[in-house]
């Protein structure tokens, strides 16, 4: 059997997968697109580490930093193990080949990014995710890792709270097919589509691993931290790069005044802008002053997606701006050896997982660093902790997944639309879900979800086409975002205080005697549970 | 607006409400309120995935940077098996990876200065999107050629100071690979990075004759004179 099946083809399962691969383990790596064309693709501003190559920086400053950001929420374990590893993981990625841009003196470049107390972030000018992500792809080939792409996850196999491996669409042929192995990990992105136009997210951060743990019965964690960046696109919620603040942009408003320093944590800088546009503002990101030469230089995919999307040149006009969903910090719980919360022989790595580095606020240029990071720790590790595992399981997962897909092509009826309904609660998480919240329009979305949950029998697909049918893996992801959502409005209710990227205007401070927790979730005799889990540090 | 979709079976048009749109934007405006089963790939809507090239009216675009027009003709990127109106299978041509081994080979300590990371800087960026790939014609006569965008990759490590192992690539790229380019920089003129394959593959033979590989088309040549 399968040592290791690796679900989701991002920077996180590539690194796990290339690790797995150098500790002799045998793997199969699997995603629902094709590997190059993953989220951490579009992840631009750079990676931590405390190399200290432009500014001076330790490792304690970057551990503080992170622990700052993450307000109280983070394990300091785990902090601490991620900013000790990160120059480890830069020195493995320049092994690999990765063309990381590079100093006067030939040593890695570094520019700063938000909440960093020095130029911390590794970059390749602002495609810094994309190089790393195509590195690690080449690196993949150059080992023979086998790869299937267009593999749709459908659930976990489950015996007795273990993990067998899993069940796929695949989405070309259509069929229904069982993978099995010793170990899984997931590391299947996070739930940004949740706030569809809202989020800088690809159309595939749909959250398929979560919710495949989640009906598990595996354990959720922090669901209700979401973190907005604050400059997107205003039209398309295309990403401006963190990097053009970093790099001396500034932001105004209508009467083209700064109204907040511009380096500030993301979920203050968002909440101003929020503020801002509330009083009836328009904002801008400015980055006329920085020439030019300058902008084309450090950041030309910016000056290139503001020209298309916007139609404006930012090197002579300003650009337009709003806050959106950019980071889902929430995801399956995890313990320090990144085994998943519930479940046995089941891991969980990257923005699919809360692996408490990041708290109630991510840093920008953790993300790029926790996906190597503890990517390459999870496949190196996960193998060596074998369980006996029951060969002959009587799992009976494929077939009632045969079933299910089976049953969407006859007897749906498609009475109403899918499609126009995710587009009109994208909308909704975005202003009562999104950067600042109230209860009742929490709860009014909540009863709001669980009537269109009630309601997905009169939904389904419109395409009855077996092969290559995305309007069937649309409405798959569709629903996987329903359960996802009902746990981030949950979670988001349960929270009453503000922390980090939670805010609510009735409770605007934290509130440590009683909210110092995580929020866990699970289903339990087809009820979803939750308590909240003291944070001891 | 007005424009049209080779659906291989049929050519069908379609209207959208919009007076400017990307072409992506359209497509799901027709799949979401139109035509559930119109079938295309997409996912990032910003031009780094590399997932959703088709062609205008003959040119490979990606569709979420393609600025929709009145009367365009929208179809699937060529020397592609067409899965679906305009979604391929892009596994096979992904071998060609495989085939120019474009990775470090061995992979040694170096210093790498602002200008050779600069030298590549363009190669990779690279989103392997293959645009390149459905414009080259030498596929129409050569279905194995490893095509343009495995090329550029290869040249990207050949040209990185931590290669220890130059030969080793240029010698994977000898059959089927640099000398069967016809350098006419269709390439060069639809990728979508700005990325000048034609360019690096010049530059690979360049390194190939310092490994003493020739062209071998001219040695073919005689031009009438009974050969040399």
């Amino acid at each position: 059997m399968l040592d290791i099946l690796i679900i989701g083809s991002g920077g996180a399962g590539l690194s796990a997968a290339l690790s797995a691969k150098q500790n002799n383990s045998t793997v199969l790596v699997v995603g629902k697109s094709y590997p190059t064309a993953s989220q951490t693709s579009m992840a631009q501003g750079g990676m931590n580490a405390a190399l200290g190559n432009v500014t001076p920086d330790t490792i304690q400053a970057h551990i503080d930093d992170t622990i700052k950001s993450a307000h109280s929420l983070c394990n300091v374990t785990m902090v601490k193990n991620l900013c000790e590893d990160a120059p480890k993981s830069i020195e493995w990625l320049e092994k690999l080949g990765v063309p990381f841009d590079r100093t006067e003196k030939s040593q890695v470049a570094q520019r700063q990014l938000g909440g960093a107390s020095s130029k911390r972030a590794c970059y390749a000018q602002d495609y810094t995710g994309l190089k790393i992500l195509h590195t690690l792809y080449d690196n993949c080939l150059k080992e023979g890792i086998e790869m299937k792409e267009e593999y749709f996850l459908l659930n976990l196999i489950i015996e007795e709270k273990s993990v067998l491996g899993a069940i796929f669409l695949n989405v070309v042929t259509g069929e229904v097919e069982e993978i099995r192995a010793n170990k899984t990990i997931l590391a299947t992105g996070g739930y940004g589509g949740l706030y569809k136009n809202f989020t800088t997210n690809s159309e595939g951060a749909t959250g398929d691993g979560i919710a495949a743990v989640l009906r598990a019965g595996g354990s959720l964690s922090d669901m209700e931290f979401v973190q907005f960046h604050p400059t997107a696109l205003k039209g398309s919620a295309t990403l401006i790069s963190e990097s053009a603040r970093g790099e001396g942009g500034y932001l105004v408003n209508s009467k083209e005044e700064r109204f907040v320093d511009e380096l500030l944590p993301r979920d203050v800088v968002a909440r101003a802008i929020a503020e801002q546009i509330v009083k009836g503002e328009e904002v801008f990101l400015d980055i006329r002053h920085l020439g030019e030469e300058k902008l084309l230089k450090l950041m030309p995919q910016e000056v290139h997606l503001c020209r298309l999307h916007e139609g404006i040149d930012p090197v002579h006009e300003l650009i337009p701006i709003k806050p959106v969903a950019h980071y889902s910090m929430g995801g399956i719980d995890v313990n320090e050896n990144l085994e998943v919360t519930g479940l046995k022989n089941c891991y969980a790595v990257g923005e699919c997982s809360n692996a408490k580095v990041h708290g109630a606020n991510r840093l920008g240029g953790n993300s790029l660093l926790e996906i190597v990071s503890l990517g390459r720790r999870v496949g190196g590790d996960c193998h060596r902790t074998n369980e006996n595992i029951e060969t002959n399981a009587n799992s009976n997962q494929l077939e009632s997944d045969q079933e299910y897909i089976e049953g969407l092509f006859e007897e749906y009826p498609w009475e109403r639309n899918f499609y126009q309904i995710q587009d009109e609660l994208g909308e909704k998480f975005y202003k009562y879900a999104g950067i600042v919240r109230d209860n009742t329009e929490l709860n009014n979305l909540l009863n709001e979800l669980r009537v269109i949950k009630a309601d997905i029998d009169n939904m389904g697909i419109g395409d009855k086409e077996k092969e290559n049918n995305t309007n069937l893996v649309d409405f798959l992801q569709f629903q996987n975002l329903l359960e996802i959502g009902e746990v981030v409005l949950d979670a988001a209710l349960v929270r009453d205080e503000s922390r980090g990227a939670h805010f609510k205007s009735a409770f605007p401070n934290e509130d440590d005697k009683l909210y110092k927790a995580h929020s866990l979730f699970w289903i339990e005799e087809n009820v979803l549970q939750n308590k909240l889990v003291k944070v001891v540090n | 607006m007005n424009f049209k979709i080779n659906r291989q079976e049929s050519l069908e048009s379609f209207d959208v409400p919009f007076e400017s749109s990307t072409l992506l934007k359209a497509l799901y405006h027709i799949k979401n309120n139109q035509d559930n089963t119109l079938t295309f790939s997409s996912n990032c809507r910003s031009g780094v995935c590399g997932t959703c090239a088709v062609r205008v009216n003959g040119k490979e675009v990606l569709a979420c940077a393609y600025t929709l027009q009145e009367g365009d003709l929208v179809e699937p990127l060529a020397y592609h098996e067409v899965q679906r109106d305009l979604k391929v299978n892009k596994q096979k041509v992904r071998e060609t990876l495989r085939t120019s081994t474009a990775w470090l080979q061995s992979s040694q300590e170096a210093t790498i200065s602002e200008q050779q990371v600069a030298l590549t800087e363009k190669q990779s960026d690279c989103i392997l999107c293959d645009s390149c790939y459905s414009s080259c014609p030498v596929l129409e006569v050569n279905p194995s050629f490893i095509g343009p965008f495995a090329l550029t990759r290869a040249y990207r490590y050949t040209a990185d100071p931590r290669e220890g192992d130059i030969q080793a690539i240029i010698d994977n790229i000898q059959t089927n690979g640099i000398w069967d380019c016809t350098l006419c920089g269709n390439c060069t003129e639809v990728c979508p990075q700005g990325i000048d394959p034609k360019m690096d593959i010049t530059m690979l033979r360049g390194t190939a004759s310092q490994f003493g590989y020739t062209d071998p088309n001219f040695q073919a040549m005689d031009f009438g004179f009974g050969g040399f």
